[in-house]
């Protein structure tokens, strides 16, 4: 009877959204929507200042925003502030996870499973290619799709495959920690280095290139990069914090 | 109908009843899978959406980090309770 009541109540709630969306003229069906008149046209063409310019990929030069990806030129360009504050909030995270399960004298957590012979070295072999897909993800984020954030996180899950891999295995946590702060200090200083040099926080400092070389796009694959080791060494973090416990 | 229209049900369908079965597993780890599985037909579902930059953080972090740390989890209470 209850599981009966939960069912009419979805199916009622589903016919509510789906009847509201259909006869909704804010939310056309895809492909009907004239983009040109929304704001992201503006994005897509660089001319959000008005200097209208023709993107030709693999010839425009000195475009108002570098990157051939055009999220990554909203995130890392044109928005680079609010990816301060969403990297200071991964890092408030892990403080967090840090202060409740970390500890001085840690050992590995006792789990009730040992890794076999295939496990083991089958582990070992993907975690270069893992490795190296996240490094080159971190790397071309502004041609492709990805960037710091899904970049750091694989790498952060090639630290896991080690850690399923081998039971006594514990990742170096201090070069973790100075890796971490060091790259969340370096993607400050280069925003006040916009602000001290260019006028503006985080000003693009470097010359934009051609649109889809691998070096263009100025400072962006540089914070793109930080990015990506800072939450690579932020996730790997709070992943030896998972699974440690406190004792001798 | 085109070839995507019917990648597009099937995969919406999939992901309901991928959905109901999470919810109603009765092992956490069976959830688990299911719930892994979800996130793996959603980044299909993101990448029909042209959306490829959110499928990429949805199968890296949905279906990678987050399964494995369940089990993770799962595998260290196992050790303190009786069967899970």
């Amino acid at each position: 009877m209850k599981n009966f009541l939960a069912l009419l109540l979805t199916l009622f709630l589903g016919y509510m959204i789906m009847s509201w969306l259909a006869t909704n003229e804010f939310f056309p069906a895809m492909g009907d929507v004239d983009v040109t008149t929304r704001v992201s046209q503006k994005y897509i063409e660089r001319d959000v200042n008005g200097n209208s310019e023709e993107v030709v990929f693999g010839e425009a030069t000195n475009l108002e925003s570098g990157p051939a990806n055009t999220v990554t030129a909203i995130v890392a360009d044109y928005r680079s502030f609010d990816t301060l504050g969403e990297v200071t909030v991964l890092f408030v995270s892990s403080l967090g996870v840090a202060l409740l399960l970390g500890g001085t004298k840690q050992r590995r957590l006792e789990l009730n499973f040992h890794p076999n012979f295939m496990l083991r070295v089958g582990s070992r072999a993907l975690f270069g290619i893992i490795l190296m897909t996240g490094i080159y993800i971190s790397i071309h984020g502004h041609l492709t799709p990805g960037g710091g954030f899904p970049g750091g996180t694989m790498i952060a899950s090639s630290m896991l495959l080690l850690y399923l891999a081998d039971d006594e295995f514990r990742a170096k946590v201090k070069g973790f920690k100075i890796l971490e702060s060091t790259t969340g200090s370096a993607y400050v200083i280069i925003g006040l280095l916009g602000l001290l040099l260019g006028g503006y926080f985080l000003e693009n400092l470097l010359v934009n290139g051609v649109l889809g070389d691998l070096f263009s796009a100025g400072m962006i694959p540089i914070i793109y990069i930080l990015i990506g080791l800072k939450v690579g060494s932020e996730i790997s973090g709070v992943i030896d914090n998972f699974l440690t416990e406190e004792g001798v | 109908m085109t070839l995507i229209n019917i990648v597009e049900i099937v995969v919406s369908v999939l992901l309901i009843a991928l959905a109901f079965l999470a919810i109603n597993s009765k092992t956490l780890i069976k959830s688990v899978m299911f719930l892994s599985s979800l996130s793996m037909l959603a980044v299909i579902g993101f990448v029909i959406m042209r959306a490829p930059d959110v499928a990429v953080t949805e199968a890296v972090i949905g279906s990678g980090l987050v399964t494995s740390l369940f089990v993770f989890t799962l595998l260290a209470v196992r050790k303190a309770g009786k069967k899970i």
